[in-house]
């Protein structure tokens, strides 16, 4: 066993025939960690994920789960909550927790106060975030010592999400190791730590910044956002409108400047930290030239 | 002209969906709807394209073959091709022949679909699923264009691309209004809506919301009051609406995050306390 550490892929391969869809990747969440695995579609977040949780097999490499390989005795110390939340839709909240808690052998976990007013509603039946705390108490249920959770807020509102990084954030207070895949950018800032994959490989990792790395953006505050925002779309520039300013990622002050100057644009240039959002759409940009 | 509903309440049985909201929508321009599930988002872009009929208020929108709409649900045919989804939504707002190839062929390449042309809609990715979507809804090149949810779900890659789509369509003038639960597009939008449970909680160009944010935002690593609190990462933020924190807090500046949990937590309190 390796101390200190909950999941860790060891220059893990996968191929899918001729396709490698994760690249040698190597990382690890530690105890009482938060990791946010951060990708565009395709980047191999998912296929990483479900070799972490043994679902599927490495092509080379090895992964580790709580200091063993991925089986079912490791595989049940693992919380896990999938995207489509795992619960079923036509059981109630009881059921659905007296189920779950039948299958891990556990006894069966405490409705908390503010999901209590739906145990016997069935859960197809509840607003999307009172179906993710459920999906989220019943992952809990068994006590588990390391966390996977695929998209865990989405689509629900800010005070609902805030409630459920108050579940996790308890969790982690506690010891147990998380790992967050995430496509929600202000989700990504409540994480200790960053994992970037692109094109099967993982690109970057670390805080904020360490993802961002050298990527630079520019913010353009002219009279007229529209002309700009057109001249410098035309131009195939990366940009973003913001507000009633037009963001460019990765371009030159003095490239740009040409770019306006060519549209006769009169403009302020201003050098803003850029975001991950931003080193995404570079990278995206650089796998797929258009 | 400028679109939008005024005073709009709309109920479905006991359920007050809507509560006397007003939202404007100006040519040219991006509106937000930012909200959860169940906040109110999808019967408000209805009532607006005149689906749903308000129990009072109204709608102004212009008529139905210039307003371009997406619904939450994917917007095209799965058993129809990228090509054919477009020609029939072309088709619909009365374009044929060599002017809706011209407008298939220009969309279909500004949305990085050309490629996919001939796939059927089923085989695509949801980020190019909502990305036909828009250009189904844009083909008939509307006065006003609704768009409920288009990135919901979608990786952040193609997010920044539908934006762009969106960007485009609003610097040509088109006015568009789009629902979303991710508020850094609210952020970035002309001006942004925050809807709780059928209630406006808070609209206006981003900077003003900021700028009108009442009280003060503390950061700590203790909780000081659990009513008024949230995790930031490893730390925790907490809301004084009267602007009177203890000396020894931080305050920090709220960003949109922080003051919708601020707001909503003024709104459940209030509530909380009336019942």
């Amino acid at each position: 066993m390796t101390a200190g550490v909950v999941v860790r892929a060891d220059a893990v391969i996968r191929r899918f025939g001729s396709f490698t869809a994760v690249d040698t990747v190597s990382m690890h969440v530690e105890p009482g960690e938060v990791v946010g695995l951060l990708g565009a579609n395709g980047a191999g977040k998912t296929t990483l994920i479900r070799m972490l949780l043994g679902l599927i097999t490495t092509t080379a490499g090895d992964v580790e789960v709580l200091g063993g390989p991925p089986d079912r005795a490791h595989r049940r110390r693992l919380g896990y909550v999938p995207q489509n939340l795992g619960l079923y839709r036509d059981l109630t909240v009881s059921e659905n927790l007296a189920f779950i808690a039948e299958s891990f052998g556990a006894t069966r976990p405490t409705i908390p106060d503010d999901l209590r007013r739906y145990a016997d509603v069935l859960v197809g039946a509840m607003p999307l975030g009172a179906q993710r705390q459920a999906a989220f108490v019943a992952a809990l249920s068994h006590q588990p010592e390391a966390l996977l959770l695929d998209e865990p807020t989405s689509g629900v509102d800010a005070l609902s999400r805030a409630a459920l990084w108050d579940t996790i954030r308890a969790q982690s207070d506690h010891g147990v190791g998380v790992l967050v895949t995430t496509h929600y950018m202000q989700e990504a800032q409540q994480c200790d730590r960053l994992l970037l994959m692109s094109d099967g490989r993982l690109v970057a990792q670390g805080s904020e910044a360490d993802i961002i790395g050298s990527t630079r953006a520019l913010a353009v505050h002219t009279d007229d956002w529209a002309t700009t925002f057109a001249a410098l779309n035309d131009a195939g520039a990366p940009v973003i409108l913001d507000g009633r300013a037009v963001r460019v990622a990765d371009t030159g002050p003095d490239e740009l400047q040409r770019v306006l100057d060519a549209a006769g644009i009169h403009a302020t240039i201003t050098p803003v930290p850029a975001t991950i959002e931003e080193r995404m759409l570079v990278l995206a940009r650089a796998a797929s030239p258009s | 002209m400028t679109y939008g509903v005024r005073s709009v309440t709309v109920s479905f049985g006991d359920l007050r969906a809507l509560d006397d909201v007003t939202v404007e929508v100006a040519p040219g321009s991006i509106v937000a709807v930012v909200g959860g599930d169940g906040a109110g988002k999808t019967t408000l872009l209805r009532t607006l394209v005149r689906e749903i009929r308000p129990d009072r208020g109204e709608a102004t929108a212009p008529p139905k073959t210039d307003i371009g709409f997406l619904p939450a649900s994917s917007g095209s045919w799965a058993s129809l091709t990228v090509a054919q989804n477009l020609d029939f939504a072309g088709g619909v707002f009365g374009l044929n022949g060599e002017a809706l190839a011209r407008r298939r062929d220009l969309l279909l390449a500004g949305a990085g679909l050309t490629r996919a042309a001939d796939r059927l809609a089923s085989q695509l990715s949801g980020g190019m699923r909502r990305k036909l979507g828009f250009c189904m809804a844009i083909v008939g090149d509307p006065a006003l264009l609704v768009l409920d949810e288009p990135s919901t779900g979608v990786d952040p890659v193609s997010r920044i691309d539908l934006w762009r789509l969106v960007s485009e369509a609003a610097a040509a003038g088109t006015a568009v209004i789009m629902s979303t639960t991710y508020l850094d597009e609210a952020e970035r939008a002309a001006h942004l809506v925050v809807l709780d449970a059928g209630d406006i909680l808070v609209q206006g160009p981003y900077d003003s919301v900021r700028a009108d944010f009442p009280g003060t935002v503390t950061e700590s690593d203790i909780q000081v009051r659990p009513e008024w609190s949230w995790r930031r990462g490893r730390q925790r933020h907490e809301y004084w609406p009267d602007g009177d924190p203890p000396t020894h807090l931080d305050v920090v500046d709220p960003d949109l995050e922080d003051i919708v949990i601020a707001l909503s937590l003024v709104r459940r309190n209030r509530v909380g306390a009336a019942s």
